[in-house]
């Protein structure tokens, strides 16, 4: 197939040519970026929690007398703890997709000069690193003996923590972290284990925390720790466990109340974390299937009407010899030109745009292999596109030459 | 003439459906996905408190030390306790409040209703007035009840409708904390929003149940909700441990009537800056802002993220929706070429043939608007079911109605104007002769 009688005739049709040029350079460009935001959106809902998920639940309960904590923590943790499923049950500040419970910025000194960044705390009593299935990769899992009370404030006054690994190489780069303190105002921390992952509680992507930005610090139960509670069930017990658990509080802890908004299972507080993620991507992937829709009728529309045009033409060239597959290839190769032509402009387009999110919403620098995957998407689009009107041109037979109307 | 030519134009476009209904659908995707993020975006940019956004103001000043925990040019985007109640007290403002956000457990006398949470704002007596809060029933504390640390507490109408069924509550006891509180006022329905006085609360979809005087609130140490944050030996903000002095934690507003009495105003933060430098309390040069209410929600980009970049997109479609009109058209007013040139044949001036050939898109454009407006209800109704603390916002007012068609007959006329520009060159004897 020539392409130089395709672009001659092209000429013809300037304006025609140019619009859909435009049309899916246009597209092209929105294209790329939806599907990469797309793509990082997804990519943020895989985030590692480093816990056993399926087998947790959170339970928060609120409007009781802080004198009563310790009696209440005793009521619950026994309570909770004889259901039939339950495998053990802990008093925690909070789970990662839980309610924020406490986020200390931190110094590697105590004249507060070295700052590292503002990780999020959890708090939890004995036992709680092994309910939750923290992986330790280096170090040991606190003891019994690290386990102190809180005398003043919200931390215990110097306490032995698991960090994780991010946070490790966020606060001593290419170092070893046991052994090694940090600080938070007069609160020292000193590192006994690393674990692989725990992620904070509310993950905020534009924030300047990172997701794994965390501390573990062992701490008996007790004021101010009180009213949160970590339950780890049989994973197929557990959204029993979660609904009887009501009940049973309510029997037990009559003097507390209930809140029904953040207490759940964890995969659970996970939908409802990245819900909105999920919503966007919906949006985004409707509104990339709209375009390609219309993207795809107005090349049939265009290419019929100039089918019609042409039916003279196409009789002639038929008449001269021209075979069904000729015709059909001219059609074929015309829209792989200007579909080109459009993907050209487009990827200069896809550019400037991701250009100007980067600018106005963060968002990061658009991979360049977006680009050829977007373009193939438009080359076969137009080709389906272009496929009907062109089968049609191909049945045009050859006596329409010798007729005048 | 236009009765003529619109006969012309509906005969046209039922003349060749499959194209029609093309263009109209293009249209009508466009606009509809156009307009329902443009109401959500209209919707979370509006003014809160229209009328009075503009004399009221939110003024900043910068009491930390240089460790380095905050960075940034920008002062705190709260104030401390202690610069709280000292620009409280100043009173060199019209009217100030002082608030910080939280919940308190309320025991209803009826062993019929669980105990429940409900939000509470700790706030100071102008509050009512300032934002102008309308009362139902009853109406605010004062200051003095303010100082005396008063067991008063004003509840929202929702809450009264739960508690006590709608009645005039006025007077009544409430048992809230652990403690008696006497009603003093019902608010009528507000709840604005965003929820620009305090934003660490979530912009949209909060309103408080309760408002009881912060002195009161910190006297009996009920739960901080918000944000706090810290500097230096800063800790605490966590429930009922209360944040420490280096920590900034509650929200002050002023009403200024005049610009006069802003910058006057704003000289005041920057003395007193000044003032708690020289007696060791703030350690930075002063640092001050004070924005008015729009400009403070603008600083603080409430409106989602989401949500502008959601606008963006919907209008990157609408143009690809109408580039796909315009080629359209294109096709469909050159094929009538023969048409037009027998018209410019027997006289029809050009100008008669572009206005002829605007009407028809015009048509097209209105059908579009209709169908945009029908799906633009439906992205509504989708939005509002969306897991969203604005979801329930999302409704059309009637400035958004007009827009619709604007947009519609405006983008419709606009992808009619090169097609039948180009149509109308067409030689006026040419066309006759080859068919």
């Amino acid at each position: 197939m020539q392409i130089k009688p395709v672009l001659s005739a092209l000429q013809k049709h300037r304006l025609a040519a140019l619009l859909i040029v435009l049309e899916i350079a246009l597209a092209c460009a929105v294209l790329c970026n939806a599907g990469f935001l797309i793509a990082s959106r997804l990519s943020a809902m895989q985030l590692v929690s480093g816990v056993d998920e399926s087998s947790l639940g959170f339970i928060q309960l609120e409007g009781f007398d802080p004198k009563v904590a310790n009696d209440l923590n005793a009521r619950v943790v026994a309570g909770l703890g004889a259901m039939p499923g339950v495998q053990s049950v802990h008093v925690i500040n909070s789970v990662p997709f839980g309610p924020q419970a406490g986020a200390f910025g931190v110094t590697l000194d105590q004249a507060g000069k070295q700052f590292r960044g503002v990780p999020e705390l959890y708090l939890g009593d004995p036992g709680t690193p092994e309910a939750l299935g923290l992986k330790l990769v280096a170090g040991r899992m606190p003891g019994a003996q690290d386990y102190q009370s809180v005398v003043e404030g919200y931390l215990p006054a110097s306490s032995n923590v698991l960090i994780t690994r991010t946070f490790a190489q966020r606060l001593w780069p290419g170092e070893d972290a046991l052994g090694k303190t940090f600080w938070t105002g007069k609160n020292q921390f000193r590192v006994i284990g690393v674990v692989a992952n725990l992620s904070v509680q509310q993950y905020d992507e534009e924030g300047e925390r990172g997701a794994q930005w965390t501390v573990f610090v062992p701490t008996k139960s007790g004021p101010p720790l009180a009213g949160t509670y970590l339950i780890r069930a049989d994973p197929q017990a557990l959204d029993r466990v979660m609904v009887e658990a009501r009940t049973v509080l309510a029997r037990i802890a009559p003097d507390a109340v209930f809140d029904h908004q953040q207490s759940d299972t964890l995969p659970v507080l996970r939908e409802r974390f990245f819900a909105t993620d999920r919503a966007m991507a919906g949006l985004l992937v409707g509104v990339i299937v709209a375009l390609l829709g219309v993207t795809a009728l107005g090349i049939v529309g265009l290419t019929s009407f100039w089918v019609a045009q042409r039916r003279k033409q196409i009789g002639i060239r038929r008449a001269i010899g021209a075979t069904r597959g000729d015709i059909l290839r001219y059609f074929q190769t015309e829209n792989f030109l200007i579909v080109s032509f459009g993907i050209v402009l487009g990827v200069v387009a896809a550019i400037a745009i991701n250009l100007l999110l980067m600018k106005v919403f963060e968002v990061p620098r658009l991979p360049l292999h977006y680009l050829p995957i977007g373009a193939l998407a438009l080359w076969l689009l137009g080709q389906l596109a272009v496929l009907g009107p062109a089968l049609r041109a191909a049945a045009v037979p050859p006596v329409v030459a010798t007729r005048n109307v | 003439m236009f009765g003529y030519y619109l006969d012309l134009a509906l005969r046209s476009l039922r003349r060749n459906k499959a194209l029609t209904a093309l263009m109209v659908l293009a249209i009508a995707l466009g606009i509809g996905a156009s307009m329902t993020t443009l109401t959500v975006l209209h919707v979370l940019s509006g003014d809160p408190l229209p009328g009075r956004s503009g004399t009221l103001y939110y003024p900043q000043v910068d009491a930390r030390d240089d460790s380095g925990i905050m960075p940034g040019k920008e002062p705190p985007q709260q104030v401390t306790e202690i610069d709280g109640f000292n620009l409280l007290h100043a009173k060199r403002a019209d009217r100030q409040a002082l608030m910080t956000g939280g919940s308190v457990p309320i025991r209803p006398d009826s062993a019929a209703i669980d105990p429940f949470y409900v939000e509470a704002r700790y706030t100071t007596a102008d509050f009512f007035a300032m934002f102008g809060a309308p009362f139902r029933y009853g109406h605010g504390w004062n200051a003095a009840d303010d100082e005396a640390k008063a067991r008063d507490v004003v509840i929202s109408g929702e809450l009264n409708e739960r508690l006590f069924g709608g009645a005039n509550s006025v007077g009544r006891t409430l048992r809230m904390a652990g403690s008696l509180f006497r009603i003093v006022g019902v608010l009528g329905d507000w709840a604005p929003s965003p929820h620009f006085y305090d934003l660490n609360t979530g912009a949209y979809g909060y309103a408080e149940q309760v408002f009881m005087p912060l002195q009161t609130a910190l006297d009996l140490h009920v739960d901080h909700n918000g944000s706090s944050d810290c500097w230096g030996n800063g800790t605490g903000g966590v429930g009922r441990i209360y944040p420490s002095s280096s920590c900034v934690w509650m929200q002050f507003w002023v009403q200024l009537d005049t610009p006069a009495k802003a910058a006057d105003y704003k000289e005041f933060l920057v003395h007193y800056s000044e003032q708690q430098k020289a007696l060791g309390r703030f350690v930075k040069a002063p640092n001050v802002r004070l924005r008015d209410l729009m400009q403070w929600l603008a600083h603080m980009q409430v409106v989602p993220d989401d949500v502008r970049l959601q606008t963006g997109l919907a209008f990157g479609f609408l143009l690809v929706c109408l580039v796909n009109t315009v080629g359209l058209m294109l096709a469909k007013f050159l094929r009538r070429s023969a048409e037009l040139s027998v018209r410019r044949a027997l006289g029809a001036s050009r100008r008669a043939l572009f206005a002829q050939l605007l009407i028809e898109s015009g048509v097209v454009g209105l059908v579009g608007g209709v169908g945009g407006l029908l799906l633009a209800v439906l992205g509504l109704w989708v939005v509002r079911h969306r897991p969203s603390d604005y979801a329930a916002l999302a409704h059309l007012d009637p400035a958004m109605l007009l827009t619709t068609f604007l947009l519609a007959l405006g983008a419709s006329l606009l992808a009619g104007l090169l097609p039948a520009w180009r149509a109308c060159q067409v030689a006026p004897a040419l066309q006759l002769k080859s068919n």
